[in-house]
């Protein structure tokens, strides 16, 4: 495999109860290429996390993954009000999901953590007002 | 034990069994729906209250043997049949979470 390979989904933003589904298509076709089952672990579940957030806080946006050789960059992009401030995000168990999320048992504050956990590489570009687009990189 | 075996333990009730062979290798009980994406293993039975629609999908990336609904929950309404389409699957007790977990690690 010399040239990457790239897979595009639009998160639906309206839909809750339909989120992952980018999520679950992903790890489908990552198996189907081969890519060890741990870094299609992790890839699925820091991506899942990712469009969770897209639709809870941004309605949600657009999910890119590319595949190369040794590593998958996910790259997610949304139009919704950016993160006032990354480093406090950052921090396990905080959150600004309304009640509603949480009674769904999200919410508690895991999503961005747990998206630099499971990725060997994270960076956040935001903007108020303008959106947020975060780049992930798994190696394996 | 396979997930059919669990099935057909007392106190325990199959909702969907699309892969009633597949083995348990485990436990993880949590309702939290990012924990547990963050800590549940592939092969566990993972046993939460969450009935909602987005179990599907965190069983599904986790890879988890069996959903076990505790304390009486039933899903909610379409998510037997998403478990169902997708190869994961589901089963209810009454029991309570801590007792659903002993019983089960028990088996195991």
């Amino acid at each position: 495999m010399n040239e990457s390979i790239r897979f595009t989904f639009n998160v639906d933003g309206s839909n809750f109860t339909t989120a992952g589904q980018a999520s679950v298509q992903v790890k489908k076709n990552l198996r189907e290429l081969g890519i060890p089952p741990e870094a299609i672990r992790r890839v699925s579940i820091a991506m899942y996390e990712g469009e969770i957030n897209m639709v809870i806080h941004a309605h949600g946006g657009t999910a890119e993954v590319i595949v190369y050789e040794d590593k998958i960059v996910i790259v997610l992009s949304d139009r919704g009000p950016g993160i006032p401030n990354v480093e406090l995000a950052m921090k396990e168990g905080y959150s600004t999901a309304p009640d509603n999320i949480r009674s769904l048992g999200f919410g508690a504050g895991m999503g961005l953590p747990n998206m630099k956990r499971y990725t060997d590489d994270m960076k956040i570009d935001t903007e108020i007002g303008v959106g947020t687009t975060i780049t992930m990189t798994v190696n394996f | 034990m396979t997930v059919k075996e669990l099935s057909e333990t007392p106190g325990f009730k199959a909702i969907c069994l699309p892969d009633p062979e597949r083995r348990i290798e485990g436990g993880y009980c949590g309702d939290l729906l990012s924990w547990v994406m963050g800590r549940a293993k592939a092969s566990q039975a993972w046993v939460t209250i969450m009935s909602n629609m987005n179990i599907a999908a965190v069983a599904t990336l986790c890879d988890t043997a069996v959903i076990v609904l505790s304390e009486g929950v039933q899903p909610d309404s379409g998510v037997a049949e998403t478990a169902d389409s997708r190869g994961i699957n589901l089963i209810s007790t009454d029991m309570p979470t801590f007792e659903a977990a002993a019983a089960i690690s028990k088996l195991i």
